[in-house]
């Protein structure tokens, strides 16, 4: 069970409290009426999947009820950061032990 | 002759004659000692044949003397439903009573049929099976699967329900130590001294770990066993310290979150009865200290299986804890010094040590001297390559290793030591990397993925002296880094003796039978060979674990912790390749077995989860409801009287409705309130439907969908203020409904004002349906007016309803005039109470959700989950009216128009009229448009809700078909194994088309 | 080959076994080859076999940066059933199931396939409308599965506890008898060997780290561990790694990982006859041909490439056991593991061309793949060596996610894989 640091409560708290939601950054486009096949399909259904830092989303369920941010490592299941949602993606260069994907510069948005 | 045991010697062993114990094996009598387990307690009295190997039935004794025990497993039977299967016999105490059987034998252990397969071993080679038992094909599940199967498996498993229960506590401390041995001791005291919360476990029943056989080491001035006591003790008396013994760490999981189990009262005669058998603890630990110590590897050599062949710290430990020696005239064979320091304590306690072969051409060191000195023979550059005896080692066949006549020594036990296996199994749970240490031959802890050190003989730490400073090291540092006021802890220990052992062989000794079948076991309860491993290289398994895999060794209950590092460096050789370079076979929870129960822990009856009940539930029993589960709630399914089946009770229930009025409990429909400046704005976005211009105290029936535009839930909203609206869900998606609300909330709209609260408990929801609702609830309303012009369908007021506030619901899920009553959930069953006595003296009835999803299909109305499945759009539905035209987003707007949603030929929602007006069609049965195509056929659609409507006096269904909108009136088929039953597609209102009943 | 047979086993006994060659052989890579093979699981090394075997191509190479049937064919719980809802699936998986009954005589390699039936049990009214459902489209599909009622469930399986007071009593059953199990090892094993035998190269320890690609877009060949290996057609049927391939060829994929785990018992003799599993409580069982009580445990909610999973999912698993079985609670737990299952968003496969000429995917299948194994492997090898997909696998798509033509199994049925 993991030990997941909730940047609203500001504490470390046992997995169980929390839902996983998926992947982080993904913008619901403000025109999503209007955009093609494709485009809806990269947003509702293509995910990044990296073995490596992910970044993604947490709710602390049985706690505040915040969805926040997340950025872990897949293939250690560290945790590198967490953070509040809306905050922008933070820059994890330097962060140690991880597991950096050979192209990780194609996680957008 | 001593009473427990002839081969008890007296004056040796911690243990007390004066605490007798008597238990059976097999059905025969026999007594121990208190303190004894099975194991020592038969070895006592001369047993060693205890069991019977897995593939070729061979006779097996007792090989160690803890939980790494391959061979001893046997049944252990408290009552008929507290009967264990492969019960450690070298773990397990005896207690008065205790009743063991072996295993994995027929008809008896000391003549077992099953023994057939060792005569015929040289076609059961590793993964014999691949190769055969394929012709004629049916014969493999008929015959040889069968036989296969049972002669497999070892013991029996239990067959009746368990009667005991399992306990679960979960615990935080700065530092959780694993092991109880010296180093572990020590590591406790220095850490708990310096001010850390410190737990510490040991799998056996007392602690002190290698002290009770190592009987030379003196530790502050006492003898060694006796200082582990006190250090318990010490412990034990901390407040900031846990101990606990018969506690195994078998887990070691992400984030120093380590499982450990608990064994409470298997060693009892007589557990109270509210003890649990096992308690399940999980430790998150600011850091982990693994003093796991280490494993003796047996020798591998030809027959060195038969029962009297032992390891050598086995033997000293039922020497010098239990009193016990193993034989009256045992050899040792050895490529370490350690089995020296056993045959001295053997010698010195008047045992015969005919000779100790090492396989060393020139072993050196204080421990041999003293063999010598003690007129031991001592053979070097020798191997021991055969033994004799039958159900017993009743000889060695000693070679020279440089060639040379073989010498037949008589011996009634062997012990033998290839050396220590440091367990890194828990530092390699833990993701950490090991590395191989040539010079010692052995694996060490390498890379660290977590907060844990190693200490001791599990780091490859061997002097006692050192294992004791870098424990206290060890716990200092670990109480400064989880601590913040950690203070320098006084911590000495003075150390005397231990032994200073070295020596290692890995893979098979020296044979001096080339060519003849060897049977020189690496694995002995997957009656591995060496010859088996060699075998699986030749056959192309270049992988360990494809070597593991295609012979099993390492597999059985033990997990290889006397046979991977012998299997792996036999896999070497043949492969030619370096150990490091073969790999190790990856380690996995858990370290021992664990008893399913344990990790179950409470989570069993009720309690394995939690029933739902609504506030009104009582009285529903009461009133003699039958109970369907929907999701975690029990709901009232029917309620029948004297004499009625189901059928009959539903078909007078809806009767009763629509002619009278129905009362039902709506409580389980998940509530949320939406309260905030934006909130009509959010639910715009979050509906299909329009919601801006909903007015205050009006409902409205919306459907919800996710973004691909599927039906995700459905409800009705009730607008109570400008900013506040009432919404309810499905009973089984609330809580999804709000986490899809709040995602979007706080995710994707935050700038809305808006806030979210799940009311589903807040509110008792008693729905009064029928066309005397109206009266029957008009005594109970105080300030509404309930008159279908100031409250028409579709609205919602507030008031009293028995005095209690209400939101008063004027709305419908039966197609006639209803009423939902909210109120408060503590009032819930006054109310329903009231409501109901009243009601009962005009006629109304109780009814379940099966009447109200009969009523409900009369008049068409879907259930999300039943005439949905998670592929069906609102139009599919026919719902495409409550998709709001003008609006231009919502959640589910794009994924609507996506080519496969808005193709011909989906499947859409009708009516189905069975053409002999009496066959109920069957919930799920397919539709076809032509009955006598061949199978495959091709199915249009499915039939998602069917029932006997007693009001329309026929049966009704729904259905999806395909481009179902345009069949109207068409005959199709439902094909049944014995028929095809003839279907005409109708519209989905089957009772009161016009719906003027609503408004009544 | 040396062939395999008990006529060959016991002439073998009698000198011991020293005529037994190598299963496959080990290769050194060559230059290029005509298909690479991503993945040496079950789904890869069959994909092979019958690209050699049905299609004449036998200049292959698989190449596996572990050791072959390492990653999920090593470690399921081996269940076999073909009783899926929706036409593309039942045609999908029944396709393997004929494929497993005789894939023992096909590969001269006893795969163990034993066909015990599947049990599906339901526990609320909810179940037994969705089983029924499965029933009828099994029945018009020529897949068999039959109702039976709680007190048919336990005479077909003895431990069942039927008891109405249980938590969630059980309502009835959906049995599958052409399910069952097969000994996991064994298929990779004897495709391996089947497919080396036919000239494939089997090259393990060879791990792709790029995909190399032509001027004009189309595959050319991999980046290794070993070396460039060209090739025209490249499959990936990498599972849990299938979307770090793919990234490698600049194709995203709907597609996330998830860690997923099992866990078997200390062996004991013949108690469960057959393989149950319950989808509302969350337990599949069955006990394998050496005694162990096999248990297949759910995934952890987050996405994963470690191979491991919290306890607390092994408890919810074993929960479940023993509620419906509650004479188990005293077996133990030998040994739990965890593998990496990718999942797609409507949780059926994707077996198909990419957008990258001359490149091919076969993944997603989720907690169910190693069912398909026979299946999949035939209609990838078509999809491949014709360029264009077999009738079976025309609607596993990577473009069903732009249209909305999903093949939604669960949504449909609320049934895991």
């Amino acid at each position: 069970m993991l030990l997941i640091h909730c940047p609203y409560c500001e504490e470390e708290r046992p997995e169980m409290e929390f839902r996983h939601a998926g992947e982080a950054h993904l913008e619901r486009p403000k025109n999503i009426a209007e955009i093609s096949d494709e485009a809806f399909a990269a947003y509702f259904f293509y995910r990044d999947n990296p073995k490596g830092v992910v970044f993604e989303r947490w709710r602390h369920l049985h706690g505040c009820a915040r969805f926040f941010n997340a950025a872990r490592d897949t293939v250690s299941d560290k945790f590198l950061t967490t953070y509040k949602a809306g905050q922008p993606k933070p820059d994890l260069v330097g962060a140690a032990n991880m597991n950096i994907p050979a192209k990780s510069g194609k996680s957008g948005k | 002759m001593s009473s427990a045991g002839e081969h008890r010697i007296a004056g040796v062993g911690r243990l007390t004659p004066a605490n007798p114990v008597r238990f059976t094996f097999d059905g025969k009598a026999y007594s121990g000692l208190q303190g004894d387990t099975i194991a020592s307690a038969l070895i006592a009295s001369g047993v060693h044949l205890v069991g019977r190997s897995f593939k070729y039935h061979r006779p097996r004794g007792i090989l160690s003397d803890g939980p790494e025990e391959p061979n001893a497993l046997v049944g252990v039977r408290r009552d008929a439903a507290r009967a264990t299967p492969n019960v450690r016999a070298t773990v397990q105490e005896i207690y008065d009573g205790l009743n063991a059987v072996s295993q994995n034998r027929w008809p008896s252990l000391s003549f077992d049929v099953g023994a057939v397969n060792d005569i015929a071993s040289p076609l059961f080679s590793a993964g014999f099976y691949y190769k055969t038992f394929m012709w004629p094909k049916v014969a493999w599940e008929h015959v040889y699967e069968p036989f296969i199967r049972n002669a497999a498996g070892l013991g029996q498993a239990p067959t009746e329900p368990d009667p005991d229960h399992y306990a679960a506590q979960y615990a935080h401390c700065d530092v959780l130590v694993i092991g109880g041995g010296v180093a572990g001791l020590s590591a406790a005291l220095a850490a708990a001294e310096s001010g850390a919360r410190v737990i510490l476990c040991d799998e056996r029943a007392a602690f002190g770990g290698a002290l009770r056989f190592e009987a030379e080491a003196r530790l502050d001035g006492k003898p060694g066993y006796d200082w582990a006591q006190d250090a318990a003790a010490t412990l034990a008396a901390m407040d900031n310290v846990r101990i606990l013994s018969r506690t195994t760490a078998f887990g070691y999981y992400a984030q120093n979150f380590v499982g450990l189990a608990e064994r409470v009262t298997e060693h009892l005669a007589a557990p109270a009865a509210d003890a649990p058998r096992e308690r399940l603890w999980q430790v998150r630990a600011g850091r982990v200290i693994i003093a796991a110590g280490a494993i003796e590897r047996h020798m591998v050599f030809a027959n060195n299986d038969r029962p009297g062949i032992m390891l050598a710290s086995a033997a000293r430990t039922f020497l010098n804890h239990h009193g016990v020696a193993v034989g009256r005239k045992v050899g040792v064979y050895t490529a370490n010094d350690s089995a020296y320091a056993a045959a001295i304590d053997l010698k010195k306690a008047g045992i015969d040590i005919p000779a100790i072969v090492d396989v060393r051409d020139n072993p050196q060191g204080s421990a041999i001297d003293e063999a010598r000195a003690f007129g031991i023979r001592v053979l070097t550059g020798h191997a021991v390559t055969g033994t004799g005896g039958k159900l017993r080692v009743a000889s060695m066949i000693v070679e020279p290793n440089k060639g040379g006549a073989a010498e037949i020594i008589p011996v009634d036990a062997l012990i033998m030591s290839a050396g220590w296996t440091p367990s890194v199994h828990m530092f390699s749970q833990s993701r950490g990397k090991v590395a191989w240490d040539a010079a010692t031959e052995r694996f060490l802890p390498g890379t660290y993925a977590q907060d844990c050190v190693s200490i001791g003989a599990c780091n490859g730490t061997d002097r006692l002296e050192e294992s004791v400073s870098e424990a206290i090291a060890a716990g200092e540092s670990a109480a400064k880094a989880t601590r913040k006021r950690a203070k320098k802890s006084k911590v000495k220990i003075a150390v005397e003796g231990g032994g200073d052992w070295t020596g290692s062989m890995l893979g098979a000794g020296p044979n001096g039978a080339n060519g003849k079948v060897i049977k020189a076991f690496v694995d002995f309860q997957n009656d591995v060979t060496a010859k088996d491993i060699r075998l699986a290289v030749q056959e192309g398994m270049h992988s360990i674990e494809h070597v593991k895999r295609f012979t099993t060794n390492g597999m059985a209950t033990d997990q290889g912790k006397l046979s991977n590092l012998h299997g792996l460096a036999i896999a070497a050789e043949a492969l030619g390749r370096e150990i490091p370079k073969v790999g190790l076979t990856t380690f996995r929870a858990p370290y021992t077995p664990t008893t399913f129960g344990a990790i179950v822990g409470h989570a069993r009856g009720e309690l394995f989860d939690p029933a739902r009940h609504t506030p009104m539930h009582e009285s529903e029993v009461a009133a003699g409801a039958v109970f369907e589960d929907v999701g975690p709630w029990k709901r009232a399914w029917y309620y029948p009287r004297a004499g009625e089946d189901m059928h009959a009770a539903v078909n007078r229930e809806c009767r009763t409705v629509r002619e009278v009025a129905g009362m039902f409990d709506a409580t389980t429909l998940g509530k949320i309130e939406v309260v905030g400046p934006d909130a009509a704005e959010f639910l715009n976005l979050i509906y299909t439907n329009p919601f801006l211009k909903l007015g205050v105290g009006r409902l409205r029936y919306g459907i919800m969908c996710r973004e691909d535009g599927f039906i995700y839930d459905d409800g009705v909203v009730g607008r109570m203020a400008e900013d506040r609206f009432h919404v309810t869900t499905t009973t089984g998606g609330a809580p999804r409904v709000l986490q899809h609300m709040e995602d979007y909330l706080q995710t994707e709209f935050p700038h809305m004002k808006v806030w979210l609260t799940s009311t589903t408990e807040q509110w008792a929801v008693i729905a009064v349906q029928g066309p005397k609702a109206r009266e029957i609830i008009e005594p109970f309303v105080e300030g509404i007016d309930l008159s279908n012009e100031a409250f028409p369908h579709m609205s919602v007021r507030e008031g009293t309803f028995c005095g209690v506030p209400t939101r008063l619901f004027r709305m419908s899920f039966t197609g006639e005039t209803g009423f939902e009553i909210n109120v408060p959930a503590d009032y819930g069953r006054q109310v329903w109470e009231k409501v109901y006595e009243r009601g009962k003296s005009m006629g109304m009835c109780l009814y379940g959700t099966e009447t109200m999803h009969v009523l409900r299909a009369e008049k068409g109305y879907i259930i999300v989950g039943q005439d949905t499945d998670g592929t069906v759009t609102p139009y599919d539905a026919g719902l495409g009216w409550a998709v709001g035209k003008n609006k231009t987003d919502f959640v589910g707007i794009r994924g609507l128009k996506r080519p496969d949603l808005v193709a011909d030929g989906r499947r859409q929602l009708v009516g189905l009229k069975v053409k002999d007006g009496k066959t109920v069609l069957e919930e799920g049965a397919q539709i076809v448009a032509d009955p006598n195509q061949p199978v495959p056929m091709k199915m249009i659609g499915w039939v998602s809700s069917s029932y006997w409507s007693e009001n329309c006096g026929r049966p009704i269904a729904l259905a999806l078909v395909e481009g179902g909108f345009e069949r109207m009136g068409r005959t199709l088929y439902v094909p049944m194994p014995d028929r095809a039953i003839e279907v005409e597609v109708t519209g989905t209102v089957f009772f009161d088309e016009e719906g003027g009943r609503i408004n009544g | 080959m040396r062939r395999y047979s008990g006529f060959a086993l016991v002439r073998e006994a009698m000198r011991g076994h020293k005529g037994w060659g190598q299963q496959w052989s080990s290769p050194e890579p060559k230059k290029e080859y005509d298909v690479i093979i991503v993945g040496a699981g079950g789904h890869g090394l069959a994909t092979a076999y019958y690209l050699a075997k049905e299609h004449g191509i036998t200049n292959i190479a698989v190449l596996e940066k572990g050791w072959l049937g390492g990653g999920n064919t090593g470690r399921n719980t081996t269940i076999i059933r073909s009783n899926y809802l929706y036409d593309e699936s039942a045609g999908l998986y029944d396709h393997a199931v004929k494929l497993w009954e005789n894939l023992s005589q096909d590969l001269n390699y006893n795969v163990m396939y034993s066909p015990r039936g599947v049990m599906m049990l339901a526990h609320n009214v909810h179940d037994v409308q969705v089983f029924k459902r499965h029933i009828h489209a099994n029945r018009l599909n020529g897949v068999d599965n039959e109702w039976l009622t709680p007190e048919a469930a336990k005479e077909y399986c003895p431990p069942l506890n039927i008891s109405q007071s249980a938590r969630y009593p059980v309502m009835g059953a959906a049995l599958q008898r052409r399910g069952g199990t097969a000994r996991h090892d064994a298929v990779a094993w004897g495709y391996a060997r089947a497919a080396s035998d036919r000239g494939v190269h089997v090259i393990q320890n060879c791990e792709v780290t790029g995909v190399r690609r032509g001027g004009n877009g189309q595959v050319t060949g991999v980046e290794t561990s070993r070396g460039f290996i060209g090739a025209k057609k490249v499959g990936v049927v990498a599972a849990g790694h299938t979307s770090v391939i793919m990234e490698m060829a600049d194709v995203r994929m709907p597609l996330e990982s998830f860690p997923l785990q099992a866990l078997v018992s200390e062996p004991v003799k013949p108690c469960f006859p057959c393989v149950v599993m319950s989808n509302t409580v969350h337990a599949y069982i069955s006990q394998s041909d050496k005694g162990e009580l096999v248990i297949g445990a759910g995934t952890d909610q987050y996405t994963s490439y470690s191979q491991t999973g919290g306890l607390h999912i092994i408890q919810h698993t074993l929960d479940a056991i023993c509620e419906m079985f509650p004479m188990f609670t005293r077996m133990k737990m030998l040994r739990s593991w965890g593998g990496i299952v990718d999942v797609t968003p409507d949780r059926s496969p994707i077996i198909a061309k990419t957008p990258v000429s001359g490149l091919y995917v076969n993944c997603g299948w989720g907690t169910g793949g190693f069912k398909a194994t026979p299946g999949s492997g035939h209609v990838f090898a078509h999809t491949i060596a014709n360029d264009n997909p077999h009738r079976i696998n025309t609607a596993y798509t990577i473009e069903r996610f732009n249209s909305g033509r999903l093949i939604d199994e669960a949504a449909a049925a609320a049934v895991a894989h």
